[in-house]
C-alpha cells in the first residue's frame, strides 16, 4: 500500500524533482501531507478527496501519509494536486504506475477536471534536463509546453482519463504542436505616423539596432510617448530561445495569455505609481517584476521623474547586469532582466522649457529639483540621449514621404545579424551589452576618428564612461551602414546622442 | 570724536539705513557725525525716518558694528567705499540717490573702463541666448567692460561669455556682497571675484530681497556709458534698469523680437519709445563712437578655417539664424545621419553652437 511518483515545484526559473510518495495504513482515516507543504498544497486535501470521489473512485478510508521529498525543500504551487490524487490511488491500488519516468502536473477542481496551473513551462523545460520525457500536464497547458519537441506532452482534462491512461484504457497521443511560426503580429501602429521628428527616429533605429537604453527629453505634444510606443515594430522578431526564456518567465508570473509561446518582443510600461517591488520583483516567494517581464524587450517609463526616487535607483543593478537578485525570508532567487530601458521626460515640470512656441512657467529651483529627480549612476546607464522639440507642421514639407516601420526594421535587422555574428562566440550578442574588456577590441576606431576622439574629448570634457558609451553608439551606427571599422562620420554622429547631459544636468 | 564721517557712513548703511536716507540726514545735521549725538526726540521730528529706522540708530552701537564689519571684511577679502572716497567711482557721482557705501571684491580699475550693461531676462529665449552671446563677444572685442547683475539668465550668460573670452567684466549685485545668489552661479562669481569686480551697496548678509533688485538697477545704468536690453518681458526689471539709464541720460539699445513672443514685449516696447533697434554690433558702436574712443582688438579676431563640402552647406543653411537639427536636415536636403556627424565636427572646430536642446547656431 505504498506508491511514489515525480511531480515538480519552481524556485524561481529553475524547477525541482518533488517525489510525492504515499502510504496507505491500517488505522482512523486521517489525510496527512508532509515535507513542507504550502498553504495551496495543504488546501489540496480537500479537493484531491472531491476530485476522487466525483471521478467515481472510492476514497479510501485509511491513514494517509502524504510525504514530499526532499522534506527540506519549501514547496508551494497547485501543480501537486494529480499527483497526490494518483498517489493515493496508486497506492489504493486503483491505477497500475509503470512508467517511472512520469511527471504529474496538474491542479484539480472538485468535479475531477484538471485545471490549468502557473509555470508549466519552466517546469517542463527544468524537468527535461533532470532527465524526464513525459509529462502529463493540464490540457490549457498544452500550447505553452509543446514548445519542447523532443519530450511527450500529455494533455489530460480530467482525473478520469489519467487513470484510464495508465490502466492502458485509454491512450492520448502526445501532443505536438505545429511548426514554430514567427509570423509577426501585425501592429496597428507605425512610425509613418510621426510626422518630423527625423532625429527621434534616427536615434530609435539606433538604438533598436544595438539594444541601447535610451532617454527621450521635450517638451509635451513632442511625440516622445508616440514614438516610443512605435519602438516594438522595428524591434526584429525572438529568436526560439528568446522565445522560450520569456514565455517561461510570463508563465510563472502567471500572464501567459491562452498559454501560447510569445513571440512578440515584451513591451512594459508600468505607471509611474509603481512601487519598487513591482519593478524588480518579489512577495513571499519572489516572483518576476516589470524588469523581468521586459526581459528581451522594451521597458519604457514615461515620464521619468515622476517615478519615486528609490523606484528609479533598483533599476541600476538590473540595467548593468541583465539579470536581478531577489532575496527575501523564504527564497532567494534569480530572474533574468536584459531589457533595452526607453524613458521620456520633460525638460522641466510644466514642460515648455525650451519650447519656442510655449512659456515655460517655472522656477529655476523647480526645473533643479526636477531634473535632480535622476541620479547621475541612472543616465550614465542610459547610452542614447535625444531631445526633442515639437516640430511645427508648416516648417515641414507636408509632402515629405514618412519612412515606415518595416523599413526601419529592415535595417535594424541586417545589423543585429552583423552583431549576432560578430559575438558568435561570446554570451553577449548587442553591442549596448559588450564588456569593458571587449570594447577595444571591437570598436576599432579608424585613424582620422581616433584623432576626432581626441578633439571631442578635449571639448566636451567626456568621463571615462561615457567614453565607451560613445563607442558602444558608434559602433551601432557603424554597423547600420554595414562597415568594419568605424570612421569619422560614425562616431561624430554618436558623440550627438552623449552631449545631453551636460546640457540639463550639470 | 573718533569716527571718521567714513565710519558713521558704512555703520548707518550696516544698520539698513538706506542712500536715499542717510542723504536726508547729511542734509539736515550736514556734518553727518552729529547724529551720535542726537536723541529719540530729535529723531522722532525727522519725518523720513521711521519707527524701525529710530529705533536701530538708538539701540545700536557704533563700535561693536564696526568691530563685527570688520572682522567680516578681513576673513572674507572684502573693500568698501565711501561716497567721501577719493576712489569712488565718478560715473556714480551724479546720479540721484547715490550709494554712500559699496563694497566690493575684486579689481576697482575695471570702473574707468568704457562699458556698457548687457541686461534681460532670467528665462531667456534660444533667440535671446544666442543673441547675448554674438552681441557680448562682439562688444569685448572693442574692449568694452560688460556691466551685468549676475542674475539667471541673461546676466549669466553676458558675464559667462565675457569671462570665457578674456573680456572685462563687472557684476552688481541685488543682495550682499558675501551672499552668493543664485547658488548655481558660485563658480560663476569666483570667477569675476578673480578677474573682474563684484559690487553690492547693500550691508554684508543681506538676503536676495526682491525689493533690492530694482534699486541696484541703478547701479547697473549709472557704471555704464549705455544699456543693451537683450529680452524683456513687459514688467521686466530690465525695463527698469533702462528707465535709469534714461534718467540718467544714458544711451538705451534693445534688441528686437518677434511681436509673438513674450520674452520681446519689453523690448519692442523700448525700442517703440525710443531705444536703438540693434541689428547688428554697428549700430551700437556707431551711437558710442562720440563719446568714447573704441578700438577693434584684433586680437580677437577668428583665424579662417578650411570646411569641407557637407560643413559649407550646413554652415550656410545656419546663416540665416538659429536652428533645429531636423529643419537643418530639411533645408540641406541631407539625411539626419550626415546633418548630426557634421555638426559635431563644426562644434569641435568652434564655428558652431549647440544654443539649446538641439537648435544649431553660428558662433
Amino acid at each position: 500500500m505504498y506508491s511514489k511518483l515525480k511531480t515538480c515545484v519552481l524556485q524561481g526559473l529553475n524547477g525541482h524533482i518533488v517525489e510525492v510518495e504515499t502510504d496507505l495504513s491500517k488505522g482512523l482515516p486521517v489525510f496527512n501531507i508532509v515535507g513542507l507543504p504550502d498553504t495551496a498544497i495543504k488546501e489540496s486535501k480537500e479537493r484531491v478527496r472531491s476530485a476522487i470521489k466525483n471521478s467515481g473512485f472510492e476514497f479510501p478510508l485509511n491513514r494517509i501519509t502524504i510525504n514530499l521529498a526532499p522534506a527540506n525543500l519549501k514547496k508551494d504551487g497547485s501543480q501537486m494536486d494529480l499527483s497526490i490524487a494518483i498517489g493515493i490511488l496508486a497506492a489504493a491500488e486503483v491505477v497500475q504506475l509503470m512508467d517511472n519516468n512520469l511527471v504529474f502536473l496538474g491542479e484539480l477542481s472538485l468535479d475531477g477536471m484538471i485545471n490549468p496551473i502557473i509555470g508549466a513551462l519552466p517546469m517542463v523545460i527544468s524537468m527535461r534536463e533532470y532527465g524526464f520525457d513525459k509529462f502529463i500536464i493540464p490540457y490549457a497547458n498544452k500550447d505553452e509546453c509543446s514548445i519542447i519537441d523532443d519530450v511527450d506532452i500529455i494533455p489530460a482534462v480530467n482525473l478520469r482519463q489519467v487513470c484510464d491512461f495508465l490502466n492502458g484504457n485509454l491512450t492520448i497521443e502526445s501532443y505536438k504542436c505545429k511548426e514554430y511560426n514567427v509570423e509577426r503580429f501585425e501592429s496597428e501602429l507605425d512610425f509613418t505616423d510621426i510626422k518630423g521628428q527625423n532625429g527621434l527616429k534616427r536615434a530609435m533605429q539606433i538604438a533598436a539596432a544595438g539594444s541601447h537604453n535610451m532617454l527621450i527629453v521635450g517638451p509635451p505634444g513632442s511625440g516622445k510617448t508616440m514614438s516610443a510606443r512605435r519602438l516594438p515594430t522595428i524591434l526584429p522578431s525572438l529568436s526560439i530561445e528568446e522565445s522560450i526564456e520569456v514565455t517561461k518567465i510570463y508563465s510563472i508570473a502567471g500572464l501567459l495569455n491562452d498559454n501560447r509561446l510569445i513571440v512578440q518582443r515584451p513591451f512594459r510600461a508600468p505607471h509611474h505609481s509603481a512601487s519598487s517591488v513591482s519593478i524588480i520583483g518579489g512577495g513571499k516567494i519572489p516572483k518576476p517584476g516589470e524588469v523581468s517581464l521586459a526581459h528581451h524587450g522594451v521597458l519604457f517609463f514615461d515620464e521619468l521623474p515622476e517615478f519615486q526616487k528609490n523606484v528609479l535607483e533598483v533599476l541600476r543593478q538590473p540595467l548593468e547586469d541583465g539579470f536581478v537578485h531577489i532575496s527575501r525570508a523564504n527564497a532567494s532567487l534569480t530572474y533574468p532582466s536584459n531589457f533595452m530601458f526607453v524613458a521620456s521626460m520633460n525638460p522641466c515640470p510644466c514642460g515648455n522649457l525650451g519650447d519656442p512656441y510655449h512659456q515655460c512657467t517655472c522656477s529655476q529651483n523647480s526645473i533643479e529639483k526636477y531634473l535632480n529627480k535622476i541620479s547621475h549612476p541612472l543616465l550614465d546607464r542610459i547610452d542614447i540621449h535625444v531631445d526633442v522639440l515639437p516640430v511645427k507642421y508648416d516648417d515641414l514639407n507636408k509632402d515629405v514621404k514618412e519612412i515606415s516601420s518595416l523599413e526601419i526594421r529592415e535595417i535594424v535587422e541586417q545589423s543585429r545579424q552583423i552583431q549576432k555574428r560578430r559575438n558568435s562566440s561570446s554570451s553577449i550578442v548587442y553591442n549596448a551589452n559588450l564588456l569593458n574588456k571587449d570594447i577595444r577590441k571591437i570598436c576599432k576606431l579608424s585613424k582620422s576618428a581616433e584623432l576626432l576622439m581626441a578633439k571631442a574629448f578635449e571639448k566636451y570634457k567626456f568621463s571615462a564612461r561615457s567614453y565607451n558609451k560613445i563607442l558602444k553608439v558608434a559602433r551601432t551606427i557603424a554597423d547600420l551602414e554595414q562597415s568594419e571599422i568605424i570612421d569619422d562620420i560614425h562616431l561624430s554622429e554618436a558623440i550627438r546622442y552623449r552631449s545631453l547631459d551636460k546640457k540639463y544636468w550639470r | 570724536m573718533r569716527y571718521g564721517n567714513r565710519e558713521v557712513l558704512v555703520w548707518l548703511n550696516s544698520i539698513g539705513i538706506n542712500s536715499d536716507k542717510i542723504e536726508n540726514l547729511e542734509e539736515y545735521y550736514v556734518d553727518i557725525k552729529n547724529i551720535l549725538h542726537t536723541d529719540r526726540k530729535e529723531l522722532e521730528n525727522l519725518r523720513f525716518l521711521n519707527d524701525k529706522n529710530i529705533e536701530k540708530i538708538l539701540s545700536s552701537n557704533i563700535e561693536a558694528v564696526l568691530n563685527h564689519l570688520q572682522n567680516i571684511i578681513t576673513s572674507q577679502n572684502i573693500n568698501f567705499l565711501t561716497k567721501y572716497d577719493k576712489e569712488y567711482p565718478f560715473k556714480l557721482e551724479f546720479i540721484s540717490n547715490k550709494p554712500s557705501v559699496l563694497y566690493y571684491k575684486g579689481n576697482l580699475n575695471l570702473l574707468d573702463l568704457d562699458s556698457i550693461a548687457i541686461v534681460g531676462t532670467r528665462k531667456p529665449t534660444i533667440y535671446g541666448k544666442w543673441a547675448c552671446e554674438k552681441f557680448t563677444k562682439e562688444l569685448i572685442a572693442y574692449n568694452l567692460c560688460i556691466i551685468s547683475g549676475l542674475a539667471y539668465g541673461i546676466d549669466t550668460i553676458a558675464h559667462k561669455t565675457t569671462i570665457e573670452n578674456n573680456g572685462c567684466t563687472i557684476a552688481v549685485l541685488g543682495c550682499g556682497i558675501n551672499k552668493i545668489y543664485p547658488k548655481s552661479n558660485k563658480k560663476l562669481y569666483e570667477l569675476i571675484e578673480d578677474k573682474g569686480l563684484i559690487i553690492s551697496e547693500f550691508p554684508l548678509d543681506t538676503e536676495p530681497l526682491k525689493f533690492n533688485f530694482p534699486q541696484r538697477n541703478r547701479i547697473i545704468s549709472g557704471l555704464s556709458n549705455a544699456v543693451f536690453v537683450i529680452e524683456a518681458q513687459r514688467n521686466s526689471g530690465s525695463l527698469i534698469t533702462a528707465n535709469h539709464a534714461l534718467d540718467q541720460g544714458k544711451d538705451v539699445f534693445a534688441l528686437p523680437g518677434n511681436i509673438n513672443s513674450l520674452f520681446s514685449e519689453g523690448t519692442n516696447s523700448l525700442i517703440k519709445d525710443g531705444a536703438k533697434l540693434v541689428q547688428n554690433v554697428e549700430d551700437i558702436l556707431i551711437e558710442l563712437e562720440n563719446i568714447l574712443h573704441l578700438e577693434y582688438n584684433t586680437k580677437a579676431n577668428k583665424n579662417h578655417i578650411e570646411l569641407g563640402e557637407t560643413e559649407q552647406i550646413i554652415c550656410k543653411v545656419l546663416e540665416d539664424g538659429p536652428l533645429h537639427v531636423d529643419l537643418i536636415s530639411l533645408k540641406s536636403s541631407l539625411d539626419i545621419n550626415i546633418v548630426n556627424s557634421t555638426l559635431t565636427i563644426l562644434e569641435i572646430k568652434g564655428i558652431v553652437k549647440e544654443i539649446a536642446s538641439n537648435i544649431f547656431a553660428i558662433c
